[in-house]
């Protein structure tokens, strides 16, 4: 890569990190998230900054062609990202159905004791 | 007072017997609060058995969320101060009052602090004891204010400060830490007392040594970047 490249890159991550943080301060963002992708833009920043590294790494692999290597780790990681949300995923879903059902036993609670106050036997639904 | 619990039956019965005897003899005025956080034991009916209101959430939200259901409680139900009281055993009903009198001296939120005189012997490990070093040297940094304890469960809030938190609690572990930076970013005024804590009746904290330093990171993280935000003395309501 030229030089021009390495700090278009490096610029780039900066501004991700940038873009993270203004995410965390607005509460939009869970940390644990947050810190995953400053992670990432840093090891990113790091290849770009010292590409010595990412070269002996993808030699060390046995790939010759570095950018290979690189989308090849790049591919790999996202796979996972994506297993892991949708783990998380899953259990929201599970979590949001409880709630729901959660709420239906309430009301219907709710329903039975208003019907007890007013003297006559709770409806048998709605 | 709003002590969340989670699978405490052990210890509970005996924390909320005392906790109503030592504050009926001072005639402090008070509710119990539990906050059931998805308990697998008898934690529910214990605490209610023991004459304490039972919130019981459907599913283990974690201490944070425990107590936004707490925070949220009070400021629904009008109250206009609150105490939070670990279901363990490890804080002093005793102390209690302490923390009412700073409410009353003008504080908006009071943390009972561990290291703040030589009454207390609290041990804790040394991982957590040299992080809570550099969290207790970035908060004062941040908030110009000196806290000699950042993770204390054992604190008063008075109505500002329970309308702050019942939104904007967070969730995550070591959440007082965070706690502590929003309440000072949004200019409340916060204090501490020393006060002297038990050992934990009940269980051990069992998070490990990696696990700690990940989550002490993350949170180093969050405080800079919540507490170098700009101070919004008006903030939204929903």
């Amino acid at each position: 890569m030229t030089t021009q490249a390495h700090v278009f890159v490096v610029v780039v991550t900066l501004l991700a990190v940038a873009f993270v943080i203004r995410l965390v301060r607005r509460r939009q963002l869970r940390a644990k998230y947050a810190m995953l992708w400053v992670a990432v833009c840093a090891v990113i920043a790091f290849m770009a900054a010292v590409p010595s590294v990412p070269n002996r790494l993808a030699r060390g692999v046995g790939i010759f062609y570095q950018p290979a290597a690189f989308l090849f780790a790049a591919v790999v990681f996202l796979f996972l990202v994506v297993v892991h949300f949708s783990y998380e995923l899953s259990r929201l879903e599970e979590r949001s159905q409880v709630l729901a059902q959660e709420v239906a036993l309430l009301r219907r609670a709710l329903e039975e004791r208003r019907a007890e106050d007013d003297g006559v036997s709770a409806p048998p639904g709605t | 007072m709003i002590i969340p619990a989670f699978n405490e039956e052990g210890a509970l019965p005996g924390v909320l017997a005392e906790l109503r005897s030592v504050l009926e003899a001072r005639g402090i005025d008070h509710d119990a609060i539990v906050i059931d956080d998805g308990s697998e034991d008898a934690t529910a009916a214990i605490a209610a058995d023991a004459g304490a209101t039972v919130l019981r959430l459907p599913y283990n939200l974690g201490i944070g969320g425990a107590l936004r259901t707490g925070f949220r409680y009070a400021v629904s139900r009008g109250y206009r101060r609150a105490v939070q009281f670990d279901a363990d055993g490890q804080h002093d009903p005793e102390e209690i009052e302490g923390l009412l009198e700073a409410l009353d001296a003008g504080a908006d939120m009071v943390v009972g602090s561990r290291f703040g005189d030589e009454r207390s012997t609290y041990e804790v490990g040394s991982v957590r004891r040299s992080a809570m070093r550099v969290l207790r040297v970035t908060v004062r940094l941040l908030s110009g204010r000196v806290f000699t304890d950042t993770s204390s469960g054992f604190r008063g809030f008075n109505e500002r400060t329970l309308e702050l938190f019942a939104r904007v609690y967070p969730v995550d572990y070591m959440e007082s830490v965070e706690a502590l930076v929003i309440a000072c970013a949004s200019g409340l005024r916060v204090t501490e007392i020393p006060v002297a804590m038990r050992t934990r009746q009940h269980g051990l904290p069992t998070t490990r040594r990696w696990r700690l330093a990940y989550h002490y990171l993350r949170l180093l993280f969050v405080v800079l970047a919540t507490a170098t935000r700009r101070p919004r003395p008006t903030e939204v309501r929903p």
